[in-house]
């Protein structure tokens, strides 16, 4: 049957799904579902990790055999360093940037290095907005508890109370720079409902919001002249005797040459992991989201938190082809959107966290209820159309710009038509664990932003992302510029490769691939 | 688990992947018809680095110009959400060496007339379109060059919420302007400047600082485990 034939249920069913009150799950129920569908405890998909601080620790055979990877880098190489500087930033995202322009404010000699260009990241994807409790029936308490809830209470409070404290100085900072978030008709900032949280938090940029962050960021890092070193990707760190961060080494994508920098310290933010499909899955993450830091940082003895848990975004695109993996904003369940199977029902509240909204649609698709396309994927509905009729015509195209306009290349049109989703690798919930001041237990190794871990538990509530980003990019920069202009430059080596190398020998080499991956093998071997 | 088949949607270029001949910079290839313009690419065994960022539309890296069939016209768009088709021509956009004005957006003392200063050319244009011709995300470009001249710095910030920067409006400017540079500018001084301040944003830091919630945050991190998640159930 073609899509539109199978759309009609749909259709059909909207106004009777309209009378319908669906009710959160209970937490007994949320966990005998999410045990039973969520990705996450598929044991066949996980290994434990041989050696290195997280050794025995459990992780997706993907990523355990990345982290047990070899370095690009000899022993014997050349470490004069072609550039120095005070703090050095690895990564072109929202953290990275945040981190540059805080440090160079706050008076260092800052490089900033990305394996793309400034910015191609994957904080200019996000859509559906960033938490900070503004509204006067919030407060920084309940952000604090819904996040502690959709962390399944695994969050580390620290580093929670002060991201949720920091939000609205954060909020501030934006504004100032220019970014423009949406506006009450009394001037106030305009906040949305997110999944999971018990009080509207999300501040939005129509559906642009991370769009809209980074062009001012971006556009601010080249007006403050922080010095550049695009496509270059990092592949080594450097330490020093007593196994401190003293700068990296990278990869030129251009010439394929060595570039070594010496730094003070050095703040990674090289974001998440998604281009690794674990487990097979599609992805809505960027081109380099590879989890080259998390490499890098293991091989240095940085430790890793809860990086056996990852998100699957509910609403990934399943059709056409074009658009496999790419987010369906979680703003249309928001506003109401529902999840409809190819029986026309209904069978989760749409704005339950969304490990368990994922677990219920895998449900759905695994007892058959799903819709299939030609090319064997399987998915159900987004009843888009409906935000026009409960809210009137022109909605979709009104708050979902971004949307409309991705769909329409292909010819839909999703303020009519349904659109047919599955859950997309969407973001590592874990990472290198931090301190309040995003500093590894490595000395002057930071790493900030979704590379990091520990802050959101073992699920991420969305919108927490874009102001994790901000806050820990903040902090990592200012007390990297602090003790940078304390100290003096370490000595340059790669002592702990030697350290690392002699490890894995001891458990015979057993990764066999170098890493970090740096980018995903897309292209087609003949 | 046994499938129904009547939940299928009929896709013909992924059940039959017809196979279309294109060009790319100037060089033919067969690839499956309907694929995006990068993953023909990917397909034909070239590696990409510059010409991809974000695969998802946002980022602005992959700028295109290509051509289809028979037809003359050169359009733009971004090769992570175009679909090829048979007798398409197309090459990725190599980075176009715009200036960019460099600008401390607290301290200026007119953004309206900044504008000027920062980016002279910006009223020198000509009316021609070609901006607007050239943006994959449809933007009226030339009258938002227009209307940043004439101080409507509101206007533009909203229409240029969409803007990629992926800079295809700057190298077919006659008048040399980088429309997208210049809407940013304004985008941003309408943001930082010309927007009312959130009292209640303001209110709410105030609070934080004058340790409104302190009490609450004792009480809370006291709490036992079992305590924590029982009083966290009772938040709905
Ligand atoms: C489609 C999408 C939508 C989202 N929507 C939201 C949302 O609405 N709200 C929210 O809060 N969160 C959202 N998220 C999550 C959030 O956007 C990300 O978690 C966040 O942007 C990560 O920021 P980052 O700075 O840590 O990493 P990124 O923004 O991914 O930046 C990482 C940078 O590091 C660079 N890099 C990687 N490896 C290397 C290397 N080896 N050497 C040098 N550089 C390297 C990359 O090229 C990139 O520039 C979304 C994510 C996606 C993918
Ligand atoms: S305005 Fe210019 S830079 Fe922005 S999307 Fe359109 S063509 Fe690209
Ligand atoms: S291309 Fe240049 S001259 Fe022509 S309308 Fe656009 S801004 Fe004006
Ligand atoms: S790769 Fe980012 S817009 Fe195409």
């Amino acid at each position: 049957m073609d899509i539109h034939a199978l759309q009609q249920i749909v259709h059909q069913t909207r106004d009777a799904r309209r009378k319908q009150t669906i009710p959160k799950f209970s937490p007994a129920d949320r966990d005998q579902l999410i045990h039973k569908y969520h990705p996450d405890y598929r044991a066949s998909a996980y290994r434990p990790i041989r050696f290195g601080p997280n050794a025995d620790e459990k992780t997706v055979v993907e990523l355990a055999t990345l982290l047990e990877g070899d370095s690009l880098i000899t022993d014997e190489m050349d470490l004069t360093p072609q550039y120095t500087t005070d703090v050095l930033v690895i990564g072109g995202g929202g953290a990275g940037c945040a981190a540059a322009l805080h440090a160079h404010h706050a008076g260092a000699k800052v490089m900033l290095a990305t394996k793309l260009r400034l910015g191609d990241s994957n904080s200019v994807m996000a859509q559906g907005g960033m938490q900070i409790s503004v509204a006067p029936e919030d407060s920084p308490v309940t952000h604090f508890i819904d996040t502690l809830k959709g962390g399944h209470m695994h969050n580390d409070h620290d580093l929670l109370k002060v991201m949720v404290e920091e939000g609205p100085s954060i909020a501030k900072w934006l504004i100032e720079l220019g970014v423009l978030f949406d506006r009450q008709a009394d001037g106030n900032l305009h906040v949305k409902k997110g999944g999971g949280s018990s009080k509207p938090r999300l501040l939005t940029c129509s559906d642009y919001t991370g769009l809209e962050i980074m062009r001012v960021l971006k556009d601010e890092v080249l007006n403050q002249k922080i010095q550049l070193l695009e496509f270059c990707a990092a592949v080594e760190l450097l330490s020093d005797e007593h196994g401190q961060c003293t700068g990296a080494i990278f990869k030129d994508l251009d010439n394929h040459r060595f570039v070594v920098v010496a730094a003070k310290s050095v703040i990674l933010a090289t974001g998440g992991i998604g281009r690794l499909h674990i487990q097979g899955f599609p992805t809505s993450n960027h081109y380099g989201a590879t989890g080259d830091g998390l490499c890098l940082s293991y091989r240095m003895g940085a430790k890793l938190a809860h990086i056996d848990t990852f998100q699957y975004h509910p609403s990934g695109a399943v059709y056409p082809e074009q658009l496999v993996g790419q987010l369906v904003t979680e703003g249309i369940r928001s506003e109401g959107g529902h999840l409809v199977n190819a029986k026309g029902e209904r069978f989760v509240n749409e704005l339950d966290t969304r490990d368990v909204v994922s677990s219920s649609i895998i449900r759905e698709c695994e007892e058959g209820r799903g819709i299939r396309t030609m090319s064997g994927r399987v998915g159900v509905w987004l009843d888009t159309p409906l935000l026009d009729a409960e809210h009137g015509p022109g909605t979709v195209e009104k708050h979902f710009p971004a949307m409309m306009m991705q769909f329409e290349r292909f010819g839909i049109d999703i303020s009519k038509d349904p659109v047919l989703i599955y859950p997309t690798l969407h973001y590592q919930n874990g990472g290198v664990k931090i301190d309040t001041n995003s500093e590894t237990n490595v000395k002057n190794l930071f790493v900030a932003g979704e590379a990091s871990g520990g802050l959101h538990g073992r699920n991420r509530l969305m919108g927490n992302s874009l102001l994790d980003l901000m806050v820990f990019g903040k902090r990592s920069g200012l007390t990297a510029a602090s003790r940078a202009a304390s100290m003096s430059h370490g000595k340059l080596t790669v002592q702990h490769l030697q350290r690392f190398r002699a490890d894995a020998k001891k458990h015979g080499n057993v990764s066999g691939v170098t890493s970090p991956m740096i980018l995903p093998a897309y292209t087609r071997k003949t | 688990m046994a499938q129904d088949n009547t939940n299928v949607i009929d896709q013909p270029e992924v059940m039959q992947p017809r196979m279309v001949s294109i060009e790319i910079s100037g060089k033919k290839y067969d690839v499956p018809e309907g694929i995006t313009v990068i993953k023909a690419l990917w397909y034909t065994g070239q590696e990409v680095v510059r010409g991809a960022g974000c695969l998802g539309g946002f980022c602005g890296a992959c700028a295109t110009y290509y051509r289809t069939k028979d037809d003359p016209k050169v359009r733009t768009c971004l090769a992570c959400q175009m679909a090829v088709e048979d007798g398409m021509s197309f090459t990725i956009m190599p980075p176009f060496p715009a200036r960019k004005a460099t600008y401390d957006i607290q301290a200026l003392k007119d953004p309206k007339q900044d504008l000027f200063n920062l980016y002279p050319e910006a009223p020198l244009c000509r009316n021609c379109n070609a901006c607007t011709e050239a943006c994959p995300q449809k933007i009226d470009v030339r009258e938002g060059v227009w209307k940043a001249v004439f101080g409507d710095f509101k206007s533009v910030s909203e229409m240029f919420m969409d803007c990629v920067m992926c800079g295809m409006c700057t190298p077919v400017c006659i008048a040399d302007i980088a429309p997208n540079l210049v809407a940013l500018y304004v985008s941003r001084a309408q943001g930082a400047r010309f927007t009312e301040k959130p009292v209640g944003l303001d209110a709410r830091i105030k609070e934080i600082q004058e340790g409104r919630y302190n009490d609450e945050w004792k009480k809370l991190l006291k709490m036992s485990e079992k305590e924590l998640a029982d009083h966290c159930a009772t938040v709905k």
